[in-house]
């Protein structure tokens, strides 16, 4: 039996209206506010905190060009563990396989992780490519509408391959938006009907307005230490028992298989076999929805489905409220929230499921749950599979 | 006036922006593993080999897959909406990033057979795309 074993223990996000954080207030506040917040749901306070994980887009070129540096002095610690990996938004999952590590080595006993966004506030989002330098001089002087287009090639290309259809990601999309109506905190709750995604305006084919995230504001924070530790403080540890990451490209002409997500193939399969579990033993799954597409390729890496039939894997609103795969659970980037990196408003909501905390949403005993991060343009995949005993 | 971004040539790049100016398309090739790459790099990204040459690319390849821009990648690139982006499998192996030129988006498909060609869109900076080879 290991000696330390590393639980999340506290968790937050930051309250959102219409996508907004409720007042003005700078990425650094949202982010002392939600680590704040997870601390008090840990029983713990910041000057325990001796690891800290954060990436995020934020002040660059600025402070957030060494985010964890900016984030220790703003918070007042003095951590001796640190982790600035920026894999995209799959950098949570891989953060929590790093802390969880770094807690079972001893090289720290409190890891805080904490993103934020104020990109909808400031209005900062918008569809041109990155600078054209270094790798990207191969590729941003075409005009490919940045990130959307990518994920389309990536669509036609599985669509040619399988004969997925419009109809199986529109599936996606209105199965999401079933589970956000029952999130109070979600921000796209009216209901959704697949001809309505259809009748969204086509941003770049086959991807329709409504076949992509939103664009919000968010900050969230986890808090992981020893199960031990947790015990002693009377909080309900959710354990963390199998994790993966892997990364093949950045360049869309990098990516090895358009219609294939080797990252989350890879980091799938060492969460799997660390677990200990098969695909059975997954009661509840939160998977990176940055597109429909994301989540249809996704399924099939992680080996929920064969390659080529995530189309029929989601039909029939099989991964809705009351289907057989529940997915998405919060409502996802697509319905809920989506701040630039969504990896940690997926592992907040399977540790609410895994605790029982979801009310209206709330996947009845739900004990094991599959958290899968993807970050870059389908460049990188870390997965986590979590559980409550 | 081109207000679209342009690349950022840098020493490792120079050769290749230079011999598309003079209309010829260029590709890393392995000596050792005699696989082609592209972007070029350093170290061959098939056997990282460092034995490698520039070798002309043929210009023929197909689409291995593209999408209808419907909305622009920002404004510069307003005026041609809809437009046509695409990843062009050369006949050497590798994928690049291209446009396909054409007045009909919608008669675009995987797997057309396509031509290089080249845009010389700055004094300094000629863009490779593709137009669909005639059946």
């Amino acid at each position: 039996m290991k000696k330390r074993e590393a639980v999340i223990v506290g968790v937050a996000d930051v309250p959102l209206q219409n996508g907004k954080v409720t007042e003005s207030l700078s990425v650094l506040q949202v982010q002392a506010r939600a680590a704040r917040d997870a601390l008090k749901d840990a029983g713990l306070s910041m000057g325990d905190v001796d690891g800290l994980l954060t990436a995020g887009m934020w002040g660059v070129p600025g402070p957030g060009q060494l985010p964890t540096l900016t984030l220790a002095e703003y918070f007042g610690i003095t951590p001796r563990y640190m982790d600035a990996t920026n894999i995209g938004g799959s950098a949570f999952e891989a953060f929590v396989a790093h802390a969880a590590t770094a807690i079972e080595a001893g090289r720290c006993d409190v890891a805080l992780i904490t993103y934020g966004s104020t990109q909808k506030s400031e209005k900062s989002r918008n569809l041109a490519g990155r600078p054209s330098v270094l790798t990207m001089q191969y590729e941003t002087p075409w005009g490919m509408p940045t990130p959307v287009g990518g994920y389309a090639m990536a669509a036609k290309r599985h669509m040619h391959e399988y004969g997925t259809t419009s109809t199986h990601l529109a599936e996606i999309a209105v199965a999401t938006r079933k589970w956000a109506q029952r999130n109070p905190a979600a921000t796209m709750r009216d209901p959704l009907t697949i001809d309505d995604v259809f009748a969204s305006p086509m941003i770049s084919d086959p991807l329709h307005l409504l076949d992509a995230c939103l664009v919000t504001d968010g900050g969230g924070a986890i808090v992981m230490t020893t199960a031990e530790h947790a015990r002693a403080l009377g909080r309900p540890p959710v354990y963390v028992r199998g994790y993966g990451e892997s990364n093949t490209h950045w360049t869309m002409s990098g990516m090895p298989d358009l219609a294939r997500l080797t990252a989350a193939e890879i980091a799938g399969r060492e969460a799997f076999r660390m677990a200990g579990i098969g695909h059975d033993a997954i009661d509840v799954a939160q998977i990176y929805d940055s597109f429909t597409i994301t989540v249809l390729l996704t399924l099939e890496a992680l080996g929920f489905c064969k390659r080529g039939e995530g189309g029929a894997f989601v039909s029939g609103q099989r991964t809705a409220p009351g289907g057989a795969f529940p997915l998405n659970t919060s409502g996802g980037g697509l319905s809920c929230c989506h701040p630039g990196m969504l990896g940690i408003f997926l592992l907040i909501e399977a540790v609410r499921q895994l605790r029982g905390e979801c009310g209206e949403r709330q996947v009845q005993n739900a004990r094991t749950a599959l958290v899968h991060g993807t970050g870059g343009t389908l460049s990188s995949g870390a997965t986590c599979i979590l559980s409550r005993s | 006036m081109y207000e679209k971004p342009l690349p950022v040539i840098d020493p490792e790049s120079q050769p290749y922006w230079d011999a598309l100016k003079q209309h010829r398309l260029l590709l890393k090739h392995c000596r050792a593993c005699e696989r082609f790459h592209h972007y070029p790099r350093e170290l061959c990204p098939h056997c990282h080999s460092d034995d490698l040459e520039w070798k002309q690319a043929a210009g023929t390849g197909r689409i291995y897959t593209y999408t209808v821009a419907r909305r622009p990648a920002g404004p510069a690139f307003k005026p041609d909406a809809p437009y046509v982006v695409a990843l062009v499998e050369l006949d050497e192996g590798p994928r690049m990033m291209t446009n396909i030129v054409t007045t009909d988006v919608e008669s675009v498909r995987i797997d057309q057979r396509v031509t290089v060609q080249f845009d010389d869109v700055t004094p300094e900076v000629t863009l490779p795309k593709f137009t669909v080879s005639p059946v």
